[in-house]
């Protein structure tokens, strides 16, 4: 199974969970499994869905209240304010009908993920779980090739990539801190 | 510094827990002296603001701290790229760091051994398996877009940290615990300059994917020094280990402070976190700022926030933080590419497996160097000094690798050693404001000079004159200023009374001067002992030079001779 675009797959994810659409999770663990490019059949109440969940929950707060309202929709349209909740968290531009729109399909295409009977089905953590985790010993043996890195950069000011401003509260130049070195 | 927001997700449980054991009541005024360069903030009583009311209820403050530290490692967590501070921009990136598609994490055994390490000496229980998850949020320092970190399933929980701290006038020592919640791994992110002027954010990956470990503490302390005295003795640990260099002004140990108030008994109040505060002074100055701040707002009617602040140095208060994410929203999910971690100890270790890919917790164990409270419990039996001495040895960065030097190679007793150590060489570098790598006295010198004391080759008022030229003219040694200075006591006997009598003999004069009164001997004061006949006005008729040594006795004496 192939699965394009998964970003916005994912934020379609987030979208059904903000909407408190599924109360079960299944639909979110699955788009976990995929966009992790691990997929499986999900379990219900499968733990680390129900840790992502929470995740998403917990800190929302304020967020709720709008969950309230999308809910009443209920039929797969996406709420102005659901739509600017996850611009902000992707920092994507949903500013167009055919964004919306293509949001809403993805939103429809993973839905059909929770037709997938998974009853007791042992929720998997990774494809990977039963490996080895390979242990690297300390040494450096990569880095120094600032000069390649920076060409995928679209601006660049001596050796630092250029970003725009950004949506973390930094120190202004002239207050950041030197470090003195006794 | 631009740290993002490195914090795990547990907003809710965490502060639920009620607490056991609340050390300084506000008003309570606890001095501590056993970090550097807090004597402002200790010689000021805290929390002054708070003028007890009749009828008013007394304020408890809830301090808890998320603390990461910097592992100090060759390469980095989940990459072969080098860890360096100050290293031109990008040159410590490798693809993986930089997230290119189609690279992969590959774990640093040095940074589990560390994170077992530092669990074993915070007393937690290490977890066998553990559990690697992304959480996401997008800063342009952060390329992949996410951090990976532990949330479900930590490294290692359940600790405790013990602490003490001075309290009230006699500064009675008293020793505390705080629980730790958990240590986790997890990457660093890459620092951002932000360029105001111009409109940009300039990015240095040098940092990204470092590994970091993130001490998180239940919210068991209650004021800013008690906060500050953890975070030095955790520094210590972690140093005493090893695991991280912890040097807080290169960012390599870095605060976050949860505080919260609320009327003893009632449920806890609405909380803020301080963040990225990294300099111990700074964040005993901003967790008592925050707690005073939340006081004045709360009494004057107003409402506490749930937000994020930073502590303006330079205003000494804290201010909101311009969080244009609003609530954030990390939407943790397992990381795809690792598999459980693993880690066993003697039972658990599988028969023939590969011993570089396998984590013996209980040789681990048997590995940890003395911590400092043993080192500081040795010094106290070993050289019978004060355990407010062996805080001292152990606060100051490189004292107690000096004082141990001196002790080796002096014969001279320990508490003298300890006092010589403490008051007159930490005493001068204090004055100069020099670290103890800066003496220009080595401790070769010092415990040279202290055989000299020992041996009473000199006296002890001598000794310090030589300390004082060692400290002018190093490299010189104390025996040489002695012969110099001719600062050495006469040992013979025979030879002083020779002396004596020479001089005695030479100045026929003085001597039938002083044999008339004591004044004349060129003393400015008369020792009384020495005149014992004397009634004390004749002694004052006598001694009118000296006037202010009987300035007691005025009353008494008369008022002209």
């Amino acid at each position: 199974m192939s699965v394009h675009a998964s970003p916005t797959l994912f934020m379609a994810m987030a979208a059904k969970e903000a909407a408190g659409a599924h109360p079960d999770g299944v639909t979110l663990s699955a788009s976990l499994g995929l966009t992790g490019g691990a997929l499986r059949v999900p379990g219900r109440g499968d733990m680390w869905a129900r840790a992502v969940r929470l995740g998403l929950r917990a800190p929302l707060g304020g967020f709720r209240a709008f969950t309230a309202k999308a809910d009443a929709q209920g039929s797969g349209r996406v709420t102005a304010e659901v739509i600017e909740h996850l611009e902000r968290l992707a920092l994507v531009d949903f500013g167009s009908q055919e964004a919306v729109a293509r949001l809403e399909k993805a939103i429809a295409f993973a839905d059909r993920l929770r037709q997938v009977d998974t009853d007791g089905v042992e929720p998997m953590e990774s494809v990977l779980e039963d490996r080895c985790l390979y242990l690297r010993s300390d040494n450096v043996v990569e880095g120094n090739c600032a000069e390649e890195l920076l060409q995928n950069s679209h601006r660049v000011v001596e050796e630092y990539f250029v970003a725009p401003p950004g949506n973390i509260p930094l120190p202004k130049l002239d207050e950041q801190e030197s470090f003195p070195h006794n | 510094m631009a740290v993002p927001t490195l914090r795990c997700g547990f907003s809710g449980s965490r502060w639920t827990f009620a607490l056991v054991d609340r050390g300084c009541r506000h008003r309570t005024v606890a001095t501590f002296n056993w970090i550097r360069g807090q004597s402002s903030v200790a010689q000021q009583p805290l929390h002054t603001a708070q003028k007890p009311r009749k009828g008013a209820q007394e304020w408890a403050a809830v301090v808890g701290l998320e603390i990461h530290a910097q592992i100090s490692s060759n390469s980095k967590l989940f990459s072969g790229a080098e860890v360096r501070f100050a290293a031109p921009p990008n040159s410590l990136v490798s693809f993986f760091d930089a997230s290119l598609p189609g690279t992969l994490p590959v774990l640093n055994r040095r940074c589990v051994e560390a994170a077992v390490m530092t669990g074993l000496a915070l007393n937690c229980h290490i977890n066998q398996k553990s559990l690697f998850d992304r959480k996401h949020y997008f800063y342009a320092d952060l390329p992949a877009g996410y951090q990976i970190t532990q949330q479900r399933l930590p490294i290692a929980v359940n600790g405790n940290l013990a602490y003490s701290i001075c309290v009230g006038k006699q500064q009675r020592e008293i020793t505390k615990t705080v629980r730790v919640k958990q240590i986790q791994l997890e990457q660093d992110s890459g620092k951002s300059l932000h360029d105001d002027l111009r409109s940009q954010t300039l990015v240095d990956l040098n940092r990204a994917g470092v590994g970091l470990l993130e001490v998180v503490l239940e919210p068991d302390l209650s004021c800013g020094e008690e906060a500050a005295t953890v975070v030095r003795e955790l520094q210590l640990i972690l140093q005493a280990l090893g695991t991280s260099q912890a040097n807080m002004a290169e960012g390599q140990l870095r605060v976050d402070a949860n505080v919260s108030v609320h009327h003893p008994g009632e449920p806890l109040g609405v909380r803020t976190e301080v963040k990225n505060l990294n300099s111990i002074r700074f964040l005993a100055k901003a967790i008592d700022y925050e707690i005073q701040r939340q006081i004045s707002e709360l009494e004057n009617g107003g409402e506490i926030l749930n937000e994020t602040r930073s502590f303006d140095y330079k205003l000494g208060c804290t201010v909101p933080m311009r969080d244009k994410e609003g609530k954030q929203d990390y939407r943790f999910m397992p990381e795809p590419n690792l598999p459980p971690l693993l880690l066993y100890d003697s039972t658990s270790l599988p028969a023939g497996a590969d011993p570089q890919q396998v984590i013996d917790i209980d040789r681990i164990r048997e590995t940890l160097p003395e911590l400092p409270s043993e080192t500081r419990a040795r010094l106290v039996q070993q050289y019978g000094m004060l355990p407010e001495h062996s805080f001292t040895l152990l606060n100051e960065v490189g004292l107690l690798e000096f004082f141990q030097n001196v002790i080796k190679e002096t014969r001279a007793e320990p508490k003298k050693v300890v006092s010589w150590v403490l008051n007159t060489f930490l005493g001068y570098l204090k004055q100069q404001n020099l670290a103890v790598s800066e003496s220009p006295v080595p401790p070769s010198a010092l415990a040279e000079l202290l055989d000299l004391l020992h041996t009473r080759a000199i006296s002890s008022a001598a000794a310090k004159q030589v300390f004082e030229e060692l400290w002018k003219s190093p490299g010189k040694p104390p025996a040489q200023i002695v012969s110099e200075k001719q600062l050495g006591l006469l040992q013979d006997r025979e030879a002083l009374e020779e002396l004596c009598r020479a001089t005695l003999d030479g100045h026929p004069q003085v001597v039938g001067a002083g044999r008339r009164g004591p004044r004349c001997c060129g003393h400015r004061r008369p020792v009384p002992s020495a005149v014992p006949s004397l009634p004390l006005p004749a002694l004052y008729y006598r001694t009118q030079g000296s006037y202010n040594y009987f300035s007691c006795r005025r009353d008494s004496t008369p008022s002209e001779p």
